[in-house]
């Protein structure tokens, strides 16, 4: 017996690479480092990041597989790679004031940022589902331990196991899809070889639909999708802000990568089925997370609740399974990374030490005492809700036209509708800021560098591709060129 | 090289808001200052349109065209014809008249009073130079946030954050379904000629089937409607108005209502001819129930900041009835009682908000003979009172006149209706101007009101000019819309001879 080595570009993975690198030398530095000196991890994170961003941009344009046809190498893939480099930087930026406030600054929770974003870049280029599975299972690791870093917070403790225990039922969901897959493909679990073989095997349909319908459901917890959503809310809301905010940037996006490049690629066949429960989960995942919006108080919750009517928002971007869908679901999560970030960036200035105000009431008054502060709010809510000139309008209205081109009328009505409904909560916001007076006064915010930067450059970010979206278009066109099914 | 002129008008006021937000918030004066100096130069500005305009030519003027988004067939392009014209011209000629009305009335957060006027301004003018219709849904949405802002911040603290809301929620709901319509038309456009385009005047060339016009129509008319707003979707506007500050009503019934009327001409009737013809039953029914019914309702009211509310919808309702009957007179006579009501209706505002600003007070019965103290304001009062009336000779009478010429011709019964309206407005206005200004001083509190400041009456004289002008020689500004409307007239007469055709070939794809 022979055994034959394939052929392999370590370029070809550069990023994941430099990113597992330096998350190990931050663990490393930190162990040999004197006790107490912690400034070197997130510059050694926001390094490592810089570096893979720069790989990735030298990679681009490339097209291929790699590994043994596990790895593809395209510029979908680089895509979301800098989504999370952005998503992953913008979150330790976030990071560094908030975690010395609790006396959490370890190094540690630079490297598992690290590690999860190596995950999610598994997740965004796996051309196997395994490659898939594994990626999630790393990414997911990593966020389980992140949530549950305030470990004398009993809320974060409820967080972290929430979210493990659900996730662990939702891994084992997606495994027995893929086990099904096997079966009913004949063996093998190549996204690329999928759709043929599928398409041989119609006695096997049945098998198929329940796999795929497995799939839908592990897909469906992490980009939480009603029903799959209850673990949503309470673990954004215990987990540390930072982290929640990466979770519903670099998660989700990374969960929609893959869902998206799984049924592009391999499901063209079934479309029709498909298509048609996720309709039914995109129509009720908008309107439940909206609603729901409405009713919180806690400005975690809220933004918890209006991150699951988004990923409602970008179901619609996947059913309508054409080019403009999948250019609109890469752009919103582009958009989406900078204004929730961008949130969640306010959201920690004014909860300032220990998250002491973090209900919507804290927010009364605030467009007077800190009127920057309030303004970059107020452009997040609005981009939130899709108003233009903002990323956030941009956004949805690829989506809704993706809907339109594919025919999906009624689905682009009730989403526009649901974002009336959305203009509510978001509104309330600077209603609150602008037209309440202040329960108390706020005192002083501490504008710490790091976190005034990365409100900066997010809102500087949402209104440069809300007003010149083109730039990003044409780099979502040339990457989607990947899904030959796709008109 | 000409200049572009369009463009100078949206984007100067952003600038100008920009340069505000360095100035010192504490410095009122200077930021009033400043925010005049730069409405005025925005009003100059706008005058080479007035004077350069062609108005032999219903063709687009003073186009500008950028590549926006290519490869989604937008682009920033921006032209007017006559009916942009005058609604420009209406909007820079009120702004500066606007601030002005601020300099007592407006006494906190001055800087952002100013910067959220400035930027509605840009986005006023957005939406009626906007030919592409992306850009003009950019723009009809981008003007939402300010207005919402000012009604929220500086309207009345008891009602002014369910009046914003209401505002805000009422518009986008409205709006997002014409988005969707938009966005249906473009694919239906780019399917059939295989370029993808937003350009309105491209569109307006597509013939759709008329089942598919049907919808766009409601859903486009959904929106300029509760602009306008037409009876039944006018709730939202009393509240608005009443709860904002005086010049949030001046530039809410005088330019963003416009903006719904403006919207069915540029867009709804031209995109969509033979559902235009299809609902002028429904469209002129509703629009002579708005006018009897905003009379009624403005009766009985207490407060006068709500009366003249419920007058605009009144008024708005000529308007629309004047559009709806596709003729010329009917058209003309629409079109200018767009400028009307800005003129009157704003002028009544801003009568209304001096008044409170004196007294703390709108309610009539806190009034009564107030011409004694006050005889300037109380002759100002009663000449756009009549204007508002339709009294000949005044700019009310010639748009009520033609509106009602144009309806007698297509329909004499909506005519009849619509023309008790008149005698309604007559009864609720003059009524009111009694119970305020005549009699005897009841209330001690009235007889030391100080009359009209220079700065208060420097105000009206050019609104009293032009409501003299428009009285007197409406041609100045009818001409300027002539050719726009016969071009309009003609899309409509060619749509209503192909309409049989079009419906058999509709069914004909059915089967």
């Amino acid at each position: 017996m022979t055994l034959t080595i394939p052929t392999f570009s370590l370029e070809s993975i550069g990023p994941w690479i430099t990113l597992s690198v330096f998350a190990i030398a931050i663990l490393l530095t930190d162990a040999l480092s004197p006790k107490g000196n912690r400034t070197a991890a997130p510059v050694l994170a926001l390094v490592g990041l810089a570096v893979a961003g720069f790989q990735t941009v030298s990679l681009w344009g490339k097209t291929g597989m790699d590994f043994a046809r596990m790895v593809y190498v395209d510029n979908f893939s680089f895509f979301f790679y800098i989504v999370f480099i952005l998503g992953t930087g913008l979150t330790v930026l976030l990071s560094l004031q908030y975690l010395k406030d609790y006396g959490k600054n370890l190094a540690e929770y630079y490297a598992l940022l690290l590690f999860a974003t190596v995950g999610m870049m598994l997740m965004a280029s796996g051309s196997h589902l395994i490659m898939i599975f594994l990626g999630i299972e790393v990414m997911s690791i990593a966020v389980y331990v992140l949530a549950g870093l305030f470990r004398e917070d009993a809320r974060s403790n409820e967080a972290a196991l929430k979210y493990l225990l659900l996730g662990a039922f939702a891994s084992a969901f997606l495994l027995f899809g893929m086990a099904m897959l096997y079966g009913a493909s004949g063996g093998t679990l190549f996204l690329n070889d999928l759709p043929a073989r599928l398409a041989g095997a119609e006695t096997f349909k049945p098998l198929t639909l329940l796999a795929v319908a497995l799939l839908i459901v592990g897909f469906g917890f992490k980009v939480a999708s009603v029903p799959f959503h209850m673990w949503t809310p309470d673990v954004y809301e215990g987990a540390p802000t930072s982290v929640t905010a990466f979770m519903a940037v670099g998660v989700k996006a990374a969960a929609f990568a893959a869902f998206a490049r799984v049924f592009f690629l391999a499901f063209p066949v079934l479309q029709p089925d498909w298509q048609m429960v996720l309709w039914v989960l995109a129509v009720a995942t908008m309107t439940l997370g909206n609603i729901v919006a409405i009713a919180q108080t806690n400005i975690k919750r809220m933004l918890a609740y209006s991150s699951i009517a988004h990923a409602g928002y970008l179901l619609v971007a996947i059913i309508a399974a054409n080019q403009l869908g999948a250019v609109s679901l890469m752009y919103y999560l582009l958009a989406y990374t900078l204004m929730n970030l961008g949130a969640f960036g306010v959201v920690i200035l004014v909860g300032r030490k220990k998250d002491s105000y973090l209900s919507i009431y804290d927010y009364s008054g605030l467009g007077f005492q800190h009127p920057v502060l309030a303004a970059s709010m107020a452009l997040f809510m609005f981009a939130l809700a899709g108003i233009p000139p903002t990323a956030g309008f941009v956004g949805k209205f690829y989506v809704f036209s993706a809907a339109v081109q594919a025919g999906y009328i009624w689905l682009a009505i009730i989403g526009v509708m649901n974002s009336v409904v959305s203009v509510y909560y978001y509104l309330r916001i600077t209603v609150l800021m602008y037209m309440k007076p202040a329960e108390a006064d706020l005192g002083p915010v501490s504008f710490a560098p790091a976190v005034t930067a990365t409100l900066a450059l997010t809102a500087l970010g949402v209104l440069l591709i809300g007003v010149f979206p083109g730039f990003i278009y044409d780099l979502a066109m040339n990457s989607v060129k990947v899904f030959p099914g796709l008109l | 090289m000409q200049l572009p002129i369009l463009s100078i008008l949206v984007f100067f006021p952003v600038l100008g808001a920009v340069l505000l937000a360095f100035l010192d918030r504490k410095n009122h004066k200077l930021l009033k200052q400043v925010t005049l100096g730069l409405s005025l130069a925005e009003f100059l500005f706008s005058l080479p349109l007035w004077f350069q305009f062609d108005s032999q030519t219903a063709a687009m003027q003073f186009v500008e065209r950028y590549n926006w988004l290519p490869q989604y067939g937008i682009s920033y392009y921006v032209g007017i014809d006559g009916f942009s014209l005058l609604l420009i011209m209406l909007s820079t000629f009120l702004t500066p008249l606007c601030v002005l009305a601020t300099w007592t009335d407006i006494q906190h957060r001055v800087k952002e009073f100013m910067i959220c006027l400035l930027t509605l301004m840009a986005g006023m003018l957005g939406v009626f130079v906007a030919l592409d219709l992306f850009l003009f849904y950019v723009f009809w949405e981008v003007m939402l946030i300010p207005m919402y802002l000012l009604i929220g911040i500086w309207g009345n603290p008891a009602r002014r954050v369910y009046a914003a809301i209401k505002f805000f929620l009422f518009t986008m709901f409205g709006s997002v379904l014409m988005l969707v319509a938009i966005l249906v038309l473009y694919f239906y456009y780019g399917k059939a000629t295989g370029t993808y385009t937003f350009d309105l005047l491209k569109l307006y060339s597509l013939n759709v089937p008329f089942r598919m016009q049907f919808w766009m129509f409601l859903a486009f008319g959904l929106a300029f409607a509760i602009k306008v707003p037409m009876f039944p979707f006018h709730t939202w506007l009393p509240d608005a108005h009443t709860e904002a500050p005086t010049v949030g009503s001046v530039i809410l019934a005088a330019v963003l209502l416009k903006m719904g009327t403006y919207g069915f001409l540029r867009f709804n009737m031209p995109l969509f001819p033979q559902a235009a013809h299809y609902f002028v039953p429904l469209f002129s029914i509703l629009a002579v129930i708005g006018i009897v019914y905003g009379a009624l309702v403005s009766m009985v009211q207490k407060d006068l900041k709500r009366l003249v509310a419920f007058s605009s919808v009144s008024h708005l309702g000529f308007v629309m009835l004047g559009l709806f009957t596709f003729t010329m007179p009917g058209v003309q006579g629409g079109i200018i009682q767009m400028i009307n009501h800005g003129l009157s209706t704003g002028a009544l505002f801003l009568i209304v908000g001096m008044i409170y600003e004196r007294r703390h007070t709108r309610m009539i019965a806190d009034f009564g003979g107030l011409s004694t103290p006050m005889p300037i304001y109380a002759a100002i009062f009663m000449i756009v009172t009549l204007s508002s009336i339709g009294l000949p000779g005044l700019n009310g009478f010639v748009g009520e006149f033609l509106i009602l010429l144009g309806a007698f011709k297509t329909n004499m019964l909506y005519a009849i209706v619509a023309a008790t309206g008149v005698i309604f407005a007559a009864c609720y206005m003059l009524w009111m101007f009694q119970r305020v200004m005549f009699g005897e001083v009841t209330n001690e509190k009235n007889k030391e009101l100080k009359d009209l400041s220079c700065r208060e009456i420097a105000i009206f004289v050019p609104l009293l000019l032009f409501i003299v002008w428009i009285g007197v020689y409406p041609n100045t500004f009818l001409s300027k819309t002539k050719a726009s409307t016969e071009n309009f007239l003609a899309l409509m007469e060619k749509a209503k001879t192909t309409e049989v055709s079009l419906s058999h070939g509709d069914k004909g794809e059915a089967r």
